[in-house]
């Protein structure tokens, strides 16, 4: 899992059918310290996260044992929000 | 399957359950002339390979599951085989 | 499966339920000779790592299996916490995937 931030929203209307009623956000994977790392990517929200939170992201086909996300074709889902990393 | 160095092993008492007996090898992907390549990955050995040799890693669950012997066990990494040296230049 | 060092933890109440009760480290990969390898990622863990313990990860849908039959929607377990390791030290390069990562970030 990683770390990210939720920089957006995604719409799409034409999409997978199995996709229909997802709730598409767009991410940006973040360090612990909360610096933005690499390339932003698009989660399934199964937690209702919302703008500027951070959240856990799982990707591959792990993102699929979430709730509700069996047999969707999707490679990224957003798992839980951090109230707090905690570091040494 | 990748090319990989063997160049150390792990010991942990606690460790998953599924993981008991395994073997666990450290190992260092190389390029066909034998640079390192990427991060080091830790792996069962199915094969009795050592420090030093030159070996082939597979980075597959499933894969690295059967060579274990456990199915279900939580491995993404196996040594499946011993390159002969001759076969490759060093 | 990796080497990483567990450099903390997250806390989270809002989640999926398949990770009701799991401990979320944070780890930094290592390589044989420790240094670190690539970005931090959280794991569940599986076998009572904590701060400070260096640790080896699974990466994968096999990450999932520690907890069988439940099922944890998760990417990355720590599986086992290491008493020592031993290498004849070949130099190590970071992931190219991950020095890509750290070179944007």
């Amino acid at each position: 899992m990683i770390l990210a931030k939720v920089v957006g929203t995604v719409v799409a209307t034409r999409k997978d059918d199995r996709l229909v009623g997802s709730k598409l956000l767009l991410v940006q994977p973040v360090s612990p310290d909360g610096e933005a790392r690499g390339a932003s990517l698009v989660a399934v929200d199964t937690v209702d996260a919302g703008a500027a939170e951070t959240v856990l992201v799982v990707s591959g086909s792990s993102a699929r044992m979430a709730a509700g996300l069996t047999d969707r074709p999707i490679d990224a889902a957003i798992v839980g929000i951090v109230d707090a990393v905690e570091t040494d | 399957m990748r090319l990989a160095r063997v160049i150390g092993s792990v010991v942990a008492t606690r460790k998953d359950r599924t993981l008991e007996g395994a073997k666990l090898l450290l190992t260092q992907p190389v390029d066909r002339d034998g640079r390192p390549v990427g991060a080091t990955q830790l792996a069962v050995d199915a094969v009795g390979a050592g420090v030093g040799e030159l070996v082939l890693l597979v980075l597959e669950g499933r894969a690295a599951g059967a060579a274990l012997g456990r199915r279900a066990a939580p491995v993404d990494a196996a040594l499946v085989g011993i390159v002969d040296s001759n076969g490759l230049a060093d | 499966m990796q080497l990483a060092r567990v450099i903390g933890n997250v806390v989270s109440t809002a989640k999926d339920p398949g990770l009701a009760g799991c401990t979320l480290l944070v780890l930094q990969p290592l390589s044989a000779s420790r240094e670190k390898v690539g970005a931090p990622l959280v794991a569940v863990d599986s076998v009572g790592a904590g701060a400070g313990e260096d640790v080896f990860f699974v990466r994968g849908r096999e990450a999932a299996f520690p907890f069988h039959p439940r099922v944890v929607p998760t990417d990355a377990s720590v599986t086992g916490i290491c008493d020592h390791w031993s290498s004849e030290a070949v130099a190590s390069t970071p992931a190219r995937r991950a020095s890509r990562r750290s070179s944007k970030g």
